[in-house]
């Protein structure tokens, strides 16, 4: 089943296409990550999914709804999860307000769920030691790693996760990992993300954007070989 | 028509005081709320010169003219030192302390100036009556109709705001300082960068925006009379102005500096005049909810 | 002690407080204390908004005259008593303000400040042109003999000072609930970071003008008790200088606390009560407190103190 699809999804800044025509379906239970380059509209892509960035035309589907019209807050309480490139946590408020905030949206005033919601995303990205603190006063990796917690406490359909692993030290890249991992088949996890390891080990497939159109989709070892693939991004990458 | 000479008198003054408030937002993207106090001090000096001065009023008024915007304007750039610099320019505390300073400058005038409002005499004041024209028996013929008469003073505060709004042209095209001026308006990191004094440059703009507000004020004091309550008027009618014109835009501000102060002269004459700001304020309102880049902005992609 | 019995001992014993010191103050003070816990009213409404939620309005005298002619007129126009009076005094404040509110919160930061500020003057001018009816500047008397409510006579000084002990009460204690509640907490998210509480899910404009709309009716249930306690409605209160009042009221006392309100108009009205006494200037005070606030105390009093005395200070 497909949970999420775009037609003809573009966005055009000032006469600049940063989005051309993109056609993209996101299976139910998966995890996709998405790669380009630099300027391949992958932030503009996901930020018209998620509401935030207006669309120039074309049409969003989530969950069999045409959800185009719809402003980014109703589209999040569909479930969608959204978290940003760059880190946008409630930098004056406790790490357990910045989660129960995230929680407290779905679980409304039932005050018990909420704090146990918290604990248990908190736990679950080894964060739990830090929930009195405030959040501002958290190194720049724990305020990222802040952000995915108050994804988790969402309890999301659809995770998108915009350059997540960014500032992250190798150790919470490797937590990262599992973590993503034992969210997928539950949780449906679109990753724009640009270290290869953290893609090539919890992606079950790839969809490659280059200029603004997708140029390829595929699993990992078929985006590996793709050799337009090789030529536009992975020759260049740095990863 | 006669309404019309007056607006045109209304929009010369409004013209020098709302651009002062449109260069301070242009440049520095902070509303200064004193600004209406700047003017209304720039009228208290000119009567604290010319009657210090008082021999022949037109020695009093050039004596004004020429203290009264270079006091206001150090003032002001002493404000924008003290107070403003140590906030950053941060927008929501910049209105804050503006309004403080509002009151300090108000309030310090009615404990010096007193309640009183006190005339100033022009420099010179002859009646003009002013041709018209008329369908008569050979045709096109000219006359002189009772009412439409103006001061030869009052032309003459039509023809220096002119004069004076040139020259600021002049200064902000054509000069260094216009030049940094405007560097430090399109993006103030590279400005800093480039070696620009910005701190200097900002604090000149607030004081020359302030002495605009204090020549407006000069300028009309003959006509009106000074007061400590004078600048809430300009105050309101130059947030108009620069509003309408589109903030920051200094075209703009001079264009709906004209369209305001002749349709005020207009507008009261047939709506009582406490309808008629009624009816201004909350179209201005408007104007910022609907269409925020002004009347006379271009709607952004 | 737990954080919600502390809060609750902090507000019942300021309560308290209140209430003991009817028994122990000379008449002249108790009397202003009346009239300041009713400037409180207004404050804490002007707080939620400012402090809580982040939206600096310059135009909140709108709806404190709004509340203040709505209770006014229908009394002193419309022959009502008093209990319907008020009513009608918090109905006009909330119309006012779910109008008022719907139309500037299309505008964000100078916009919104600048457009408040219109629409309250534009208020205060009609105030003046229907002096017909408002009597303009000059205002009007609301006979003594209506001004009282369940039998209970509200112009004697200890009927006065409790009935506005009693409203002071309510709205302390409510907006004291309502800022730990999960709709208060959602308004911080809110004045913290816009953008991300829309990206959590939260409909942001439906919340901030849910918070315009009670801060505007808090504020108007100010302006109809104002009017009905001390009998007098007047343009005076329609004024960009009553705009300024709540936000110098809160600023001083310390925007986002629930004490903050009370201490800043207790405070504020003691100044400017010294200053009109030695000059008519009395406003210059409210000058130098503002200019000195922003630059050297943006957290008021009670903001100072709960961030270096007193964290838990709610």
């Amino acid at each position: 089943m497909t949970l999420l699809s775009t037609r003809n999804l573009t966005k055009r800044y000032a006469g600049v296409l940063a989005n051309e025509a993109i056609n993209f379906d996101l299976p139910q239970g998966q995890i996709r990550a998405l790669i380009g380059p630099n300027g391949a509209g992958k932030s503009t892509f996901v930020g018209m999914l998620s509401g935030r960035i207006p669309t120039t035309s074309g049409s969003v589907t989530f969950d069999g709804k045409d959800i185009s019209a719809l402003p980014a807050h109703a589209r999040i309480a569909l479930g969608i999860a959204y978290t940003f490139q760059i880190t946008s946590v409630f930098a004056g408020l406790s790490v357990h307000e910045n989660v129960a905030l995230a929680a407290r949206r779905r679980l409304g005033r039932d005050g018990a769920a909420v704090d146990a919601k918290v604990a248990d995303s908190l736990s679950r990205v080894g964060l739990a030691d830090r929930a009195t603190q405030i959040a501002g006063d958290l190194s720049y990796g724990h305020q990222r790693i802040l952000e995915i917690a108050m994804g988790l406490a969402q309890d999301p359909r659809l995770f998108i996760l915009d350059e997540p692993t960014q500032g992250l030290a190798e150790s919470e890249i490797a937590d990262f990992k599992t973590l993503i991992r034992s969210l997928g088949g539950a949780t449906t996890i679109l990753l724009i993300e640009h270290n290869m390891s953290v893609v090539m080990e919890t992606a079950e497939a790839i969809t490659v954007l280059s200029n603004g159109t997708v140029l390829a989709d595929g699993t990992p070892a078929q985006i590996r070989a793709d050799p337009a693939v090789q030529a536009a991004y992975l020759g260049t990458a740095d990863a | 028509m006669l309404a019309s000479l007056e607006g045109a008198v209304t929009a010369a003054t409004l013209a020098l005081t709302a651009m002062g408030l449109s260069l301070v937002f242009g440049v520095m993207r902070v509303v200064n709320v004193a600004h209406g106090e700047f003017y209304m001090l720039g009228a208290v000096i000119a009567w604290f010169v010319s009657t210090t001065l008082g021999t022949h009023p037109a020695i009093g008024f050039v004596g004004a003219l020429i203290v009264a915007p270079v006091l206001v304007g150090l003032l002001a750039a002493a404000a924008d030192r003290l107070i403003l610099a140590r906030i950053n320019y941060d927008p929501e505390r910049t209105i804050v302390a503006t309004i403080g300073l509002l009151y300090i400058l108000q309030q310090s005038t009615l404990m010096t100036f007193g309640p009183d409002a006190r005339p100033v005499e022009p420099p010179f004041n002859s009646r003009i009556a002013l041709p018209w024209w008329r369908q008569g028996e050979n045709g096109l013929e000219m006359f002189y109709p009772w009412g439409l008469a103006t001061t030869s003073y009052k032309l003459f505060i039509i023809v220096a705001a002119v004069a004076i709004l040139i020259g600021l042209w002049v200064l902000l095209t054509r000069t260094r300082i216009g030049l940094v001026m405007r560097a430090t308006q399109a993006d103030r990191e590279m400005a800093t960068a480039f070696g620009i004094p910005v701190e200097r440059v900002y604090a000149m703009v607030f004081g020359l925006g302030a002495g605009l507000a204090a020549l407006g004020a000069v300028l009309i004091v003959p006509v009106q009379q000074a007061h400590y309550l004078m600048g809430a008027d300009p105050l309101l009618l130059s947030f108009i102005v620069v509003i309408i014109g589109g903030l920051g835009s200094l075209p703009g501000t001079i264009i709906a500096a004209l369209l305001i102060g002749m349709s005020d002269g207009i507008i009261s004459v047939f709506f009582s005049p406490t309808l008629a700001k009624i009816l201004a304020t909350l179209v201005v309102a408007m104007v910022l909810v609907f269409r925020p880049q002004g009347l006379l902005g271009k709607a952004s992609a | 002690m737990t954080a919600a019995t502390r809060d609750a001992a902090l507000h019942l014993g300021v309560l308290t407080l209140l209430a003991g010191l009817w028994f122990v103050l000379p008449t002249y003070h108790s009397g202003n204390l009346a009239r300041i816990m009713v400037l409180a009213v207004y404050a804490m409404g002007y707080n939620l908004l400012f402090g809580y939620t982040g939206l600096l309005s310059l135009g909140h005298a709108l709806f404190f005259a709004a509340g203040m002619y709505g209770l006014a007129i229908a009394m002193q126009q419309g022959g009502w008593s008093a209990a319907p009076g008020f009513l009608a005094g918090l109905i006009a404040a909330l119309v006012v303000s779910g109008v008022a509110g719907a139309l500037a919160l299309r505008t964000t930061g100078v916009a919104f400040m600048i457009v408040t500020l219109m629409f309250a003057q534009a208020g205060y001018l009609t105030v003046l042109y229907f002096g017909a009816i408002t009597r303009g500047d000059e205002g009007f008397v609301i006979p003594q003999a209506a001004r009282s409510l369940a039998g209970i006579d509200l112009t004697t000084p200890a009927n006065r000072y409790f009935a506005a002990l009693i409203l002071f009460g309510a709205v302390f204690l409510g907006l004291a609930w309502l800022v730990r509640s999960p709709f208060g907490r959602t308004l911080i998210a809110i004045r913290e970071n816009e953008a991300r509480a829309k990206m959590l899910g939260y409909d942001t404009h439906a919340y901030k003008l849910r918070a315009v709309i009670l801060s505007g009716t808090i504020s108007g249930a100010s302006g109809a008790a104002y009017a009905l306690l001390f009998g007098y409605a007047g343009a005076t209160f329609a004024t960009v200088q009553y705009s300024i009042f709540p936000l110098l009221w809160v600023l001083l006392g310390g925007a986002g606390t629930t004490i903050g309100p009370l201490i800043g108009a207790i405070f504020m009205f003691y100044l400017i009560d010294l200053a009109s006494g030695v000059t008519d200037a009395y406003m210059l005070i409210a000058g130098v407190v503002l200019v000195l606030l922003t630059l050297f105390a943006p957290q008021g009093l009670a903001g100072t103190l709960r961030n270096r005395v007193w964290p838990w200070l709610p």
